[in-house]
């Protein structure tokens, strides 16, 4: 079967991938900036903005209806700032608040202009739930034509995002305009929705801005690859989602998208390297089997501390056991760490580190300095 | 009963037993956990209503509100793996939900009257058409049955655990210290906002029912302080959105739901603004209050300062004064006419003087509180 020769496919396409590189990208700075449902609130806050948009212009080209739209969310966000840094209110009640409010008055306007039997507002709901399908090629242009500028700013201001992400304190201290930075990156996350808006609409607009992100997070600490993973798993989730929802019948676009950035993230969350829980539960495993090995190595190293001269002078059981939680199987775990070679029992019925021991127990220190670091 | 009154009458029970559960939320600031339950549910109503064909089944409640309770667990295993911030789990969660949800939908589209637009919207509307008959007798619209026994659950649950709820809520660290278990009160609130959930969506679908939960408790924590009147207040806010927005409805002919989500952000507003003490035109009142009080001590300490020296005919002449205040004429102004209302200051031609009880204020500001 020829996919891509499909043009309403091969259109979709390149708009989910646009919308995904955009989205993947911003939403990483969201991710880390603790703003993952400022997505949520600012998709459904566009809404009033798209038909006033449309009702005071007539027209539905897509680059007026995504003006009115982030115009709307942009403002959406502001009285956000305003309700935390002049109320009591919470973070989180003030993004339901303008999420949910924002958006009845939004339908309040769809249904005012749905009274004119003109039929003229038809394809402003797909808005609301996203049909990839209704994308036409000024719309595809359109994302790409906002996408380019939103992903060239980013890249412009690189440093300065990074600093405001990690440090804004730092970042005032410098000089940095934080408050203009803060709102222009707001900014470029509300541009990042409205281009992905009418593919997945209102509601699952914000998994494409939290989950690529979560998902990259895993594979690397590191902020740039974590922003090019997130856009490549965004357009990969992009692409793929609407060639599944296409090749099977009755797949909305939008879910589909969502469910394959879902997989990707179950996927991270589990396999990544370091981070992932298969490989913590393998390295925790390896931990648990012996786990008072470790501590007791560790004890006889700093008891071997007390005697420079001579290290390998034996220190009694009941010392060690002293030192150890009560429940803590200290002669098992001698015996074993003899077993091995990294402690000996002395003639005169001591336990001592031998040479091994001790330089495994500075291993240990060095490793947990360095994961503390 | 006129459908134009069932109508408001369900819509006033359906605001009451949103915003009940919804107080909690946003002092335990979790408020959008209700709009994550408010969408994840949809696959617990879809799967419930496959396996009964009806719509009303009381299995429906049942089956969203464990989809709801599932959903905040899920949401907290994400957490506990501590690879993905709170806000984030939240935002992973409630998508994945609700995608499942819209793909069964729109599998079984042909023989299913449940489209995604009546659960994210609701049809508040249509509530007198489906009324509860028992024994061939209208007994009104099902859905303000449905509402009203939640409303009295909900009623019942915050009566019943009061003190247990409001300890966890206002401060977890006693509440834990008591032996009241937190998981248990979690949960319970949590059923309890699924189940309000499940039941508003009908009537006004699964984002506005957000507005109904957080907006009119968020503003009556602007205008009360203590616990229990912020649940009262809050319930009578949305209330009054209720009626406020099926008025202006009515009138505009638009959606009802829409309208009432709107009528809560505009009394949210005006408490934001107007709310005694806490509202925005209370603090400038207040820091307008403190700029004159702070300009008279100035002033005072100012005259003082040059009082009786060569300097004075200068220092302290109306004229020249806002020079070396470095003030602007209209506020020298203002706050040399309120001096001397409060007699703290008497002028003689233009030269000013502090009087006995400026002198004092002065010193006050300058040394402090004598013991």
């Amino acid at each position: 079967m020829d996919l891509f020769g499909d043009y309403t496919l091969r259109l979709v396409a390149v708009g989910s991938a646009i919308l995904g590189a955009t989205s993947g990208a911003l939403g990483s700075f969201a991710y880390l900036r603790r703003q993952s449902l400022l997505g949520d609130a600012v998709s459904h806050a566009a809404l009033p903005g798209i038909v006033l948009a449309f009702m005071l212009t007539g027209s539905k080209v897509p680059l007026v209806l995504m003006l009115g739209a982030g115009l709307a969310g942009w403002v959406g966000t502001l009285v956000v700032r305003l309700i935390v840094s002049r109320s009591r209110v919470p973070y989180d009640s003030a993004l339901g608040i303008i999420l949910a409010v924002f958006f009845g008055f939004g339908l309040v306007l769809l249904t005012l202009i749905q009274r004119r039997a003109d039929a003229a507002q038809a394809g402003l709901e797909s808005f609301l739930f996203g049909q990839a399908a209704s994308l036409l090629k000024r719309d595809v242009v359109a994302m790409a034509c906002l996408g380019v500028v939103a992903l060239a700013l980013l890249l412009l201001l690189w440093k300065e995002f990074k600093l405001l992400s990690f440090d804004p304190d730092f970042g005032a201290s410098l000089g940095l305009p934080v408050r203009r930075l803060d709102g222009l990156l707001t900014l470029l996350l509300v541009v990042a929705i409205i281009i992905g808006l009418q593919t997945v609409g209102v509601v699952l607009m914000s998994a494409m801005i939290v989950a690529p992100g979560a998902a990259a997070r895993q594979w690397s600490r590191r902020l740039a690859p974590m922003v090019l993973i997130a856009a490549l798993i965004g357009v990969f989730s992009g692409v793929s989602g609407s060639v599944f929802s296409s090749t099977i019948p009755r797949m909305p676009t939008g879910p589909t998208i969502v469910l394959v950035l879902s997989l990707i993230v179950m996927i991270s969350i589990f396999l990544a390297p370091h981070r992932g829980l298969l490989w913590r539960s393998l390295r925790l495993g390896g931990l648990r089997s012996a786990p008072d090995l470790d501590p007791v190595l560790m004890h006889l190293y700093a008891l071997s501390h007390q005697h420079p001269d001579d290290p390998e002078h034996g220190h009694s059981v009941s010392v060690i056991r002293t030192m150890s939680p009560a429940n803590a199987k200290v002669d098992a775990a001698l015996e074993r760490l003899a077993d091995r070679g990294l402690a000996r029992q002395t003639a005169d019925g001591g336990w001592a580190p031998t040479a091994i021991g001790r330089r495994e127990a500075q291993r240990i220190l060095e490793r947990e300095a360095g994961e503390g670091g | 009963m006129s459908p134009e009154l069932q109508i408001l009458l369900t819509a006033a029970v359906t605001a009451v037993a949103a915003a009940l559960p919804g107080t909690y939320l946003v002092l335990r600031r979790t408020a959008l956990v209700s709009d994550a339950i408010s969408h994840a549910i949809l696959p617990g109503i879809v799967v419930a209503f496959f396996l009964t064909h009806d719509l009303n089944s009381p299995l429906l409640l049942v089956s969203a509100a464990a989809t709801g309770v599932l959903t905040v667990f899920l949401i907290e295993a994400l957490l506990r793996t501590r690879l993905v911030p709170e806000d984030a789990s939240i935002g992973l969660v409630f998508p994945a939900l609700f995608s499942i949800g819209v793909i069964l939908i729109s599998h079984h589209a042909g023989d299913v009257h449940l489209d995604t637009d009546s659960v994210l919207l609701g049809e508040i509307a249509w509530v007198p058409f489906d009324q509860m008959v028992v024994g061939g007798v209208e007994l009104g619209p099902r859905a303000l049955w449905t509402m009203s026994a939640i409303l009295l659950l909900n009623l019942l649950l915050i009566l019943l655990a009061w003190k247990e709820l409001k300890i966890a809520t206002v401060d977890p660290g006693l509440a834990a210290l008591l032996g009241f278990s937190p998981v248990a009160i979690h949960y319970s609130l949590m059923a309890m906002v699924s189940i309000t959930a499940v039941g508003a969506f009908d009537a006004v679908g699964s984002i506005l029912v957000v507005a109904l939960m957080i907006a009119p408790p968020a503003a009556a924590y602007l205008v009360v302080d203590r616990f229990a009147p912020m649940l009262w207040v809050g319930a009578a806010v949305a209330a009054a959105s209720a009626i406020l927005g099926y008025g202006a409805a009515y009138v505009l002919d638009v959606s009802i739901a829409g309208s009432m989500a709107s009528a809560c952000g505009i009394l949210f507003a005006t408490a934001l603004v107007v709310a005694p003490r806490r509202g925005l035109v209370a603090q400038v009142r207040r820091r307008t209050s403190q700029r004159l009080e702070l300009g008279i001590r100035m002033l005072l300490v100012h005259l003082i300062h040059h009082q009786e020296t060569e300097a004075e005919a200068e220092e302290c002449r109306m004229p020249s004064l806002h020079r070396h205040l470095q003030w602007s004429e209209a506020r020298t102004r203002q706050v040399v006419r309120e001096a001397e209302n409060r007699k703290l200051v008497r002028r003689v031609d233009d030269l000013l003087h502090a009087t006995a009880d400026g002198r004092e204020l002065a010193e006050v500001a300058v040394i402090g509180e004598r013991e």
